[in-house]
């Protein structure tokens, strides 16, 4: 975060105190002496508003984990620059002193991990992790932290919260993990929480504990949520709106409705049609996106999708492809596509008319 | 069966002793009857006294016929990678029986052991650490040809390379190159790749796919489809992802700490669950389509899975078990009982279950959720 250009917030959604978390052409670039600058998020916008749940789905390499990074601060100075603006209740976050931003980290807004047992320090027990927090950030004393933190954990569904505060985290099992964790980044009551990966390491009746918490939880605080999956089935029972994100950028934006129904941009489509479905007939071979989200052109040339991408052709080599609405779907529902999956009848605008 | 019985002394089973399989029902490759792999717990420093054991494998009957994949899915813990790896014996069963082909695998000597191994192979989840980073792709390939003394020489044996990265739809270029220059999933390729190489009966897959990005994922269920068809295998497709092993799989069975509590077609099971811990486990899983998910009841178990080195008394599912009844349930172990044609379940209250006559206690219809997503979608 050595450089930061502020750019003054479209005044379009923030102004009627909906949005939140107001992400405006994000870029992050990973610099390295002597290389190349690698650009991992490149142009990203979002908006998460309060009591609401935004999905950001990607595959490895897709840059989801990087921008919630960028948005709670936590990338590194000296190797990282972040461009664009994040604005959490319209102040903005880029560019903050770090002491102010650590203020707000944990109070304001709290993450999530994916691995419970790599983010909780493993030497210290759960109780103190949990009452750091609230020292840190209220003015509560001992006793009144650990009472506080006790019911943190009934809350977040730890039975015997008493003893196990005084437990280190080798001691509780990857869904208790999970959920002292949780318990940690709801502590002030965050305004909003970042998830990234929250039940990825989880067995599926452990994720269908976790999920319903989160579930709850939000439906509860009027916490705004930024949930970070690979995962379909978990963003279609528990996001509101949805945000794929390919090679750095964002490909397509919908509500969770619109994009599982109509998915517009091709790679969204392929990542549908290629998940093996609980409930789908036996015996149709699946149909696998070809090639590996390695294969990509850089976005300053073309569609970063298309090498993968079956519908590919010359239309796709402009590298000034927008995130833009398509007829015959919602007006917010956004696809940086060439040459969208549009619903039947409605005839692309512009593209591939002719032929 | 006692616990502490030596392995390869195996107790002969009841029906299954002689080799000759002389059942008119068909060619079963892998036979398994009451395996059990209990590991002990030791403590003291010098005296290493044993103290218990986790039974991670406690009686387990399987039958697996040519050409047919047997799906096992469970959650972490619950002992089915240990069975995989138990029936190529990676682990020594503590007791039971394993069969390949009427042959007594748990009796053979080391050299006799090795030489069945050209017969069974293994897929494992990690491609990256399951590939020695130092050896070339070539080398690897090469390795199990060379170990079993494959005919020919090396010349043979670099076309029969070439023809195992062509299976696996690798570029013969491939041969030189070396495992990190690979992504995961053209990595996976050659973990199979390597387990086809002796043309192998048996091939046991432990999570084949789950380290695998989603859109690389259907790629190698695809192919180990084709790997099927084309070479005739034979699967034990371990994985704790019931979309993918439904996909995949002829049979399925359900573990649940060392146990199989349910076994059935794969569309039975689907159609008709009926043991409590499948109903949940199937219910837990999400799917990817919105209106699936707001009008689906959930079944949402409490805790976690309990220690197998202590599991619960009478029925092991009793302790997080929504349908569980006040007799039977906490002292009498359930027996599998065969509900419909080939599909078995260890449950005293299936019927009841199925019926409707035993509801569920906790069962959460979730209509707060479903309330709250009326509301809060935007309208817009």
């Amino acid at each position: 975060m050595t450089q930061t250009t502020a750019r003054p917030t479209s005044p379009d959604r923030t102004e009627g105190g909906a949005a939140l978390l107001e992400v405006r052409d994000l870029g992050v670039e990973f610099v390295r002496r002597g290389a190349e600058p690698v650009r991992a998020v490149d142009g990203v916008s979002l908006s998460v508003r309060a009591g609401e749940v935004r999905g950001l789905v990607g595959e490895s390499g897709s840059g989801k984990s990087v921008t919630s990074l960028a948005v709670m601060g936590l990338l590194p100075h000296r190797s990282s620059r972040t461009t664009g603006s994040v604005r959490l209740a319209g102040t903005e976050l880029l560019g903050m002193a770090p002491r102010r931003l650590a203020a707000l980290r944990g109070d304001q807004m709290a993450m999530v991990f994916q691995d419970p047992m790599s983010s909780l320090n493993p030497v210290v027990p759960i109780g103190t992790q949990v009452t750091e927090v609230l020292r840190t950030h209220t003015d509560v004393d001992r006793a009144g932290a650990r009472d506080e933190a006790e019911d943190l954990l009934r809350r977040v569904g730890i039975p015997d919260p008493r003893r196990r505060l005084r437990d280190y985290p080798h001691q509780l099992s990857g869904g208790m993990r999970q959920r002292a964790l949780i318990a940690i980044a709801l502590a002030c009551k965050p305004r909003l929480l970042i998830a990234d990966e929250p039940t990825t390491a989880l067995d599926v009746t452990i994720q269908a504990q976790v999920l319903e918490l989160l579930r709850q939880l939000v439906a509860e605080t009027g916490t705004a949520m930024l949930l970070i999956t690979h995962d379909l089935g978990v963003v279609a029972g528990l996001c509101d709106d949805v945000t794929v994100m390919y090679s750095g950028r964002v490909v397509e934006t919908a509500t969770r409705r619109e994009l599982f129904s109509r998915p517009a941009h091709r790679y969204t489509e392929g990542l549908l049609a290629s998940v093996p479905r609980l409930d789908s007939a036996r015996g149709e071979p699946l149909r696998p996106i070809p090639g590996t989200p390695r294969d990509v052109l850089p976005w300053s040339r073309a569609c970063a999708f298309a090498p993968r991408c079956p519908h590919a052709d010359r239309d796709c080599a402009d590298p000034s492809l927008a995130l833009r609405a398509h007829e015959g779907l919602a007006a917010e529902h956004l696809a940086r596509c060439a040459h969208p999956a549009l619903p039947e009848g409605s005839e692309p605008v512009a593209a591939g008319a002719g032929a | 069966m006692s616990a502490r019985e030596p392995a390869g002394a195996s107790p002969a089973p009841a029906a299954a002793a002689s080799g000759a399989p002389d059942r008119p029902e068909g060619d079963v490759l892998l036979r398994v009857r009451g395996l059990q792999v209990h590991f002990p717990i030791k403590k003291g420093l010098l005296l290493d006294r044993t103290v218990g054991h986790v039974r991670a494998v406690d009686g387990v009957d399987l039958d697996l016929r040519r050409g047919q994949t047997y799906g096992l899915v469970g959650e972490s813990g619950c002992g089915k990678s240990t069975l995989g790896r138990a029936v190529l014996r990676l682990e020594e069963p503590t007791a039971g029986s394993v069969e390949l082909d009427g042959q007594d695998v748990l009796a053979l000597g080391r050299g006799e052991l090795r030489s069945l191994r050209r017969r069974m192979q293994m897929v494992f989840q990690d491609p990256m650490s399951s590939l020695d980073p130092r050896q070339s792709v070539e080398s690897i390939l090469t390795e199990p040809l060379r170990a079993h003394g494959v005919p020919g020489g090396p010349r043979a044996w670099r076309e029969r390379v070439l023809e195992l990265l062509e299976v696996v739809g690798l570029p013969a270029s491939a041969a030189a190159r070396y495992p990190h220059e690979f992504s995961g999933g053209q990595r996976q390729r050659i973990g199979i790749a390597r387990a086809v190489a002796l043309s192998p009966d048996l091939v046991v897959a432990d999570e084949p796919v789950s380290a695998l990005d989603v859109s690389v994922q259907a790629q190698v269920v695809n192919l180990l489809e084709e790997l099927q068809d084309r070479l005739g295998l034979t699967y034990l497709v371990i994985a704790h992802d019931l979309a993918v092993v439904r996909h995949i799989s002829d049979v399925v069975g359900v573990m649940y700490l060392g146990v199989v509590v349910e076994q059935a077609g794969s569309d039975e099971l689907y159609a008709n669950p009926l043991h409590p811990y499948t109903l949940s486990l199937m219910s837990a899983i999400p799917v990817p389509d919105p209106a699936v998910e707001d009008s689906r009841e959930r079944i949402l178990l409490t805790g976690d899975l309990p220690s197998p080195a202590n599991p619960p008394s009478g029925c092991r599912f009793h302790t997080r078990c929504p349908f569980r009844q006040a007799t039977r349930c906490d002292d009498e172990v359930p027996l599998l009982r065969e509900l419909a044609p080939g599909h078995v379940v260890a449950c005293h209250w299936a019927e009841e279950v199925r019926d409707g006559r035993v509801r569920a206690s906790s069962a959460s219809h979730d209509p707060a959720a479903v309330a709250e997503e009326e509301a809060g979608s935007p309208g817009a």
